[in-house]
């Protein structure tokens, strides 16, 4: 009493006290002040209550020191000091509140004698707590009453104890399941009320809107109910609201058409959540289509909102379709740009494979006058659509390219990454792409990320339009040149990369990419990475031979397909909750470029076991260390690299000499094909305790897949993945085999067996990490089984037992021949004989692109030879295939039929098994 | 040729290790921008986060947060979003999306009122709670205006915690919640007069011990 008081005297003081403050600015006060305030104020005056749920936060030490107050009020009989307490309670919401008050408030919650009021204000409190610390919110008995207060007659109550019913119940769904039929039968008695039935819970003219609302949302935390009558009752409900959405208005306020519209998107979202009522998702979708053209923005708004979830649901999909031309319209005319972005999203939401045209158009055009503040989101969501829906990946390679010409800045990298990786996978769409971005690069003007696109793409896939001679491999350097100076460094970097790769390509632009590489800007650049590029490549160009360029600058193996990137970028745009995806995304691609570097070195430098690299160099330069004795001469950052890998090189014997000598592996005569260990202290292949398993059923559609190229994945499952990299001179052939395990548990006893004779590799193979394996390959005579490949390996206890066809055929020892038309018809008039011939009719499997043809040809390993025959559709190839034994000249001519999708395929050769097996080879390939 | 973008969740570091090879991709760098952790993540979310009012020339008049913010974040996030409302023009939607959250606005002569929901939440119910309320701050102070606010603001809190309690809305009858008001200032003019009285009582024997200590010296 005497408190009280005290505090009553010197009320008046510090409320004016706290008006100032709270007037200029809210919490200035030093915590001091406010400890001692709070101290002396120990309240029970309302003023008291209000200054600690505004001025105290609820992480503030403060709290224990009321709380004893608080508890008095609590137990008093006053329903406004309870409601007044309980508000604090709720206010603060502090741990230390919930400790103390989590016990209490259920009982007067449930209590037969509490008021109404108090109720209501009980229901909340313990929600607040129970979301700010809901361990210590124990369930018991009271929740089972706490569902019947859903059949309270007091609406007040109804409504505060709903909310905490919908939060528990969506946290344990099963206990709280009897609140479903409750739940309907309350919402049913509402929605047939009169509107003057419920007083003053009815809100112009609308029943209890806050309450139904509440109640739809509670039924959305359950799956449609079971029974039968409850069922019905609640589709009665729904198709009820969706009717009274067609009367007229009973009230031209806003607030009435609100609170209607309310309940009605409310009952859409939960017929949304059902996803079973084609019938009631159809009618849903024809009411929001009227809202599209409603005058009100907020409704236009939201009808293109909830389009957006109806648009997912097969029921609706469909309907959803039928209101594009709106939807486009309101892309382009709504005024307001939150109006504006839903419209987008409808548009995505909407996009299958029979409109991804008309969007990605109508999305590409709305992005020149788009708004700033959604172009990125816009640019990731045509990429996206773009690749999804890509019929033919010219029109995908059109679509971005307009993309960054249009939104350059907004084109973030992982959408021009993707368009590089998908060119890269996508062999027929290689030349188009080379042909676009060349042709895009000739504006006057043009994007940085244009450069970057049209770099990477006209130094891997250039030689595809060398022949045209607009685009001679000169022109397209100098396109490219002029554009350099206008770059940022990593633009320029990668431009540097790209005249490596020219150089590679189109040997008679050495000369001038070699000056330009030497030139001051370049080799004496202040970017120490633009300079070592600049002196790293000039020095590979002048000492590698062109052997050891077209290896290390070779076409790019393709990506392996994994989610796409971009599609990441834009979950993380959605929300924190896909932000581990990008997390991880980004991981990989970091270990991906570690892995580049890795990878080009492992490439030539023969040692057995992968030795990862400390020096970050560029293209796997020290691999031009074997093939050029006179390295160490060079300048000081190369002799560096190269001492650290001359003793690598000399062991190995990796040298012209060396490669020979250790090729002559005395065993396996009886094979065609002699494969040497790699090194000349051969070890036994371990003893295999189980016989080797028969080969993989894929065996030979992988093999396939390796006629026309050196590189790859040969396999690949959860375990373990097999990558190839391999070289062909004459009739020799090295092989490198990378055996990578994806798991993060060690492999042990590993061991790999060919049916000839190969070095033991590693016997442990730690998780993540890779180990190299080198074949070395001597073709004796011709033949047509690939080797078998067997590799061992346990695997957490259990035996792995693989066996693959090595890819080793025939075509791999071609030697291409160029000759004259004259030449070429006089030998294949020699080889008349009809056991010499062999022929193929097919049909196309693949696209009849004829780059990609040509590019399939020159993979062959023969001379594809230009101008020969007479019809200028037909290809005509020849090459020598080299075998210890003999030379077997070789001569092929495709014949494509584009109308019939057809291909006829001649062979003519001097022994007859060649020619039958580079015939069913090549056949496969097409 | 269309098939669909396979996804490839399982790909490790070994896999693509070996795909990479030949080609220097050290500019293949991801950009990684510092992911902004979002304030409003707890455990269970609020279906109202919080509730501002400010004034057209950007004053806060009142506010109200149901989640757990320190001040500085509170300060930042009134800022930005007083900043971004006032920026709009009257014609457009009530509605917007900002960082992760629904914000419902509407400006009621020079006031803006502003709520931020999740992004769930029902838009235009939220929208009916703001003229609730409006409706209540009228009644009670008879034909509302800013200076009501700004004076008796203690009186708006009053108002706001009767109607919505922890964010979720506690009494929507207009009636109950005046009465509960009624009530709660008859209380506290009963005890302001009784304190006054006593008071007065006190004043003396309040004054005689200190009058003591200083001629101690004491203080």
């Amino acid at each position: 009493m005497e408190l009280e008081v005290h505090i009553a005297q010197r009320q008046p003081r510090n409320l004016k006290d706290l008006e100032k403050v709270c007037m200029e600015e809210w919490a200035k006060i030093p915590a001091a002040v406010c400890a001692n305030l709070v101290k002396t104020y120990r309240k029970r005056m309302i003023s008291g209550y209000l200054f600690i749920s505004v001025l105290v936060n609820s992480n503030s030490e403060l709290i224990r020191l009321i709380n004893n107050a608080i508890k008095n009020d609590l137990s008093s009989r006053n329903p406004t000091f309870m409601c007044l307490s309980l508000h604090c309670i709720a206010n603060v919401g502090s741990r230390e509140m919930a400790e103390a008050f989590a016990g209490e408030i259920p009982r007067i919650l449930v209590a037969g004698d509490t008021m109404d009021s108090v109720k209501q204000s009980a229901a909340l409190c313990l929600l607040r707590l129970y979301k700010a610390s809901p361990d210590l919110v124990l369930m018991g008995e009271w929740t089972s009453r706490v569902v019947h207060l859903l059949n309270d007659q007091h609406m007040g109550v109804v409504t505060a104890a709903i909310s905490l019913i919908t939060c528990l119940s969506s946290k344990n769904p099963d206990e709280f399941k009897t609140c479903v039929s409750l739940a309907v039968s309350r919402l049913s008695r509402i929605v047939s009320s009169a509107s003057t039935d419920l007083q003053d819970y009815t809100y112009y003219f609308v029943p209890a809107p806050w309450l139904s609302c509440k109640l739809l949302r509670l039924l959305q935390c359950y799956p449609p109910p079971e029974d039968g009558a409850v069922k019905g009752r609640l589709v009665e409900c729904l198709e009820t609201i969706l009717n009274k959405a067609q009367e007229p208005p009973k009230s031209k306020k806003v607030q009435h058409s609100n609170a209607k519209n309310a309940i009605l998107f409310e009952a859409i979202s939960l017929i949304i959540h059902y996803d079973s009522e084609p019938n009631l998702l159809v009618r849903a979708c024809n009411q929001l289509g009227q809202f599209l053209q409603h005058r009100e923005t907020n409704l236009r708004y939201l009808a293109l909102e909830s389009m957006c979830t109806l648009a997912s649901s097969e029921f609706s999909h469909e309907a959803v379709k039928t209101h594009i031309e709106t939807v486009i319209n309101a892309l382009k005319t709504e005024r307001d740009v939150s109006v504006r972005q839903r419209a987008a999203d409808l548009l995505y939401a909407m996009c299958d494979r029979s409109n991804a045209k008309q969007i990605v158009a109508e999305m590409l055009s709305y992005l020149e006058t788009a708004d700033y503040s959604i172009r990125e989101e816009m640019v990731l969501k045509v990429a996206i659509l773009a690749e999804k829906y890509a019929v033919d990946y010219s029109w995908y390679v059109d679509t971005i390219l307009n993309l960054i010409r249009i939104a350059g800045d907004y084109v973030s990298e992982e959408v021009w990454y993707r368009v590089i990786q998908i060119v890269i996978n996508r062999d027929d769409v290689q030349g188009y792409a080379a042909k676009t971005v060349f042709e895009a690069l000739q504006a006057p003007a043009c994007h940085e990320n244009m450069v970057k696109v049209g770099g990477y793409i006209l130094g891997e896939f250039g030689n595809l339009i060398a022949g045209d001679p607009r685009s001679s491999p000169l022109v397209q350097f100098n396109l490219l040149h002029s554009k350099f100076h206008l770059c940022s460094v990593p633009t320029r970097a990668l431009l540097l990369s790209a005249y490596i790769k020219f150089i590679n390509l189109f040997p008679e632009t050495k000369a001038t990419i070699q000056e330009v590489l030497r030139s001051d800007s370049q080799i004496r650049n202040s970017d120490v990475e633009l300079q070592q590029r600049a002196v790293e490549y000039l020095k590979l160009s002048s000492i590698a031979s062109t052997d050891v360029l077209a290896t290390v600058l070779e076409e790019m193996p393709p990506f392996p397909e994994r989610e796409s990137s971009i599609l990441a970028k834009l979950k993380k745009k959605k929300g924190p909750g896909a932000v581990s995806v990008e997390l991880e995304d980004g991981k990989e691609r970091g270990e991906l470029n570690g892995g580049g570097d890795r990878g080009g070195d492992a490439a030539i430098a023969a040692s057995n076991a992968s030795t990862p690299s400390p020096s970050a160099d560029l293209l796997g330069l020290r691999s031009s260390a074997p093939v050029s004795g006179a390295a160490p001469s060079a300048g000081s950052l190369l002799v560096d690299v190269f001492s650290e890998a001359g003793p690598a090189a000399s062991s190995a014997g990796v040298n012209d000499d060396g490669f020979l000598s250790a090729l002559h592996a005395p065993e396996a005569s009886d094979s065609p094909l002699v494969e040497g260990p790699g090194d000349s202290d051969s070890a036994p292949p371990s003893a295999a305790s189980e016989d080797p398993a028969p080969p993989l059923p894929e065996s030979d559609e992988l093999l396939n897949k390796f006629v026309c190229k050196n590189n790859g994945v040969l396999f690949e499952n959860q375990l373990l993945q097999i990558g190839i990299k391999s070289e062909y001179r004459q009739n020799l052939g090295r092989m490198y085999l990378f055996y990578g395990n994806k798991t993060s548990v060690q492999f042990v006893s590993f061991s790999t067996t060919l049916n000839v004779q190969t070095k033991t590799v590693e016997p442990l193979v730690e998780g993540g990490a890779q180990v190299q394996q080198v074949i070395n390959i001597e073709c004796l005579t011709d033949f047509i089984d690939a080797p078998l490949l067997n590799i061992k390996f346990r695997y957490g206890g259990a035996l792995q037992n693989i066996s693959l066809k090595l890819p080793v055929t025939i075509n791999k020892f071609f030697q291409p021949t160029e000759m004259a038309a004259a030449d070429f018809f006089q030998r294949w008039k020699q080889l008349s004989q009809p056991q010499q011939e062999a022929q193929k009719i097919f049909k196309a499997s693949h696209g009849m692109d004829t780059e990609v043809l040509k590019a399939k040809l020159l993979g062959l390993g023969t001379a594809l030879l230009e101008n020969v025959d007479p019809n200028p559709e037909n290809y005509v190839c020849a090459g020598v295939i080299q075998t210890k034994a003999q030379q077997v000249g070789c001569l092929l001519r495709l014949e494509p039929n584009a109308q019939a999708q057809m291909y006829r395929l001649t062979l003519r050769s001097s022994k007859d098994t060649v020619s039958q097996r580079v015939c069913d080879l090549l056949a496969e390939q097409f | 040729m269309c098939q669909p973008i396979k996804i490839d969740l399982t790909a490790s570091p070994a896999e693509r290790l070996a795909h990479f090879t030949g080609w220097d991709c050290t500019f293949l760098k991801n950009r990684f921008e510092s992911t902004i952790h979002s304030v409003f993540e707890s455990t269970i979310k609020l279906k109202m986060q919080f509730m501002l009012l400010f004034s057209r020339q950007g004053k806060l008049r009142l506010q109200k947060w149901y989640v757990p913010l320190s001040d500085k974040e509170r300060k930042k996030i009134s800022r930005d979003l007083v900043q971004t409302i006032l920026a709009r023009k009257p014609k457009m939607c009530s509605f917007l999306e900002w960082r992760d959250l629904k914000i419902v606005y509407k400006r009621y002569a020079s006031l803006y009122f502003c709520c931020a929901v999740e992004d769930q939440d029902n838009e235009l119910i939220t929208l009916e709670i703001i003229h609730r309320y409006v409706e209540l701050l009228d009644k009670y102070f008879g034909s509302v205006c800013e200076l009501d606010i700004i004076f008796n603001f203690e009186k708006a809190y009053f108002i706001l915690d009767e109607f919505l309690l922890g964010g979720e809305a506690q009494e929507t009858s207009k009636k109950n919640v005046l009465k509960a008001i009624e009530q709660a200032d008859l209380l506290q003019e009963k005890n302001v007069l009784k304190a006054i009285e006593q008071a007065d009582l006190l004043q003396e024997e309040a004054e005689a011990p200190r009058s003591v200590l200083e001629e101690i010296g004491l203080t």
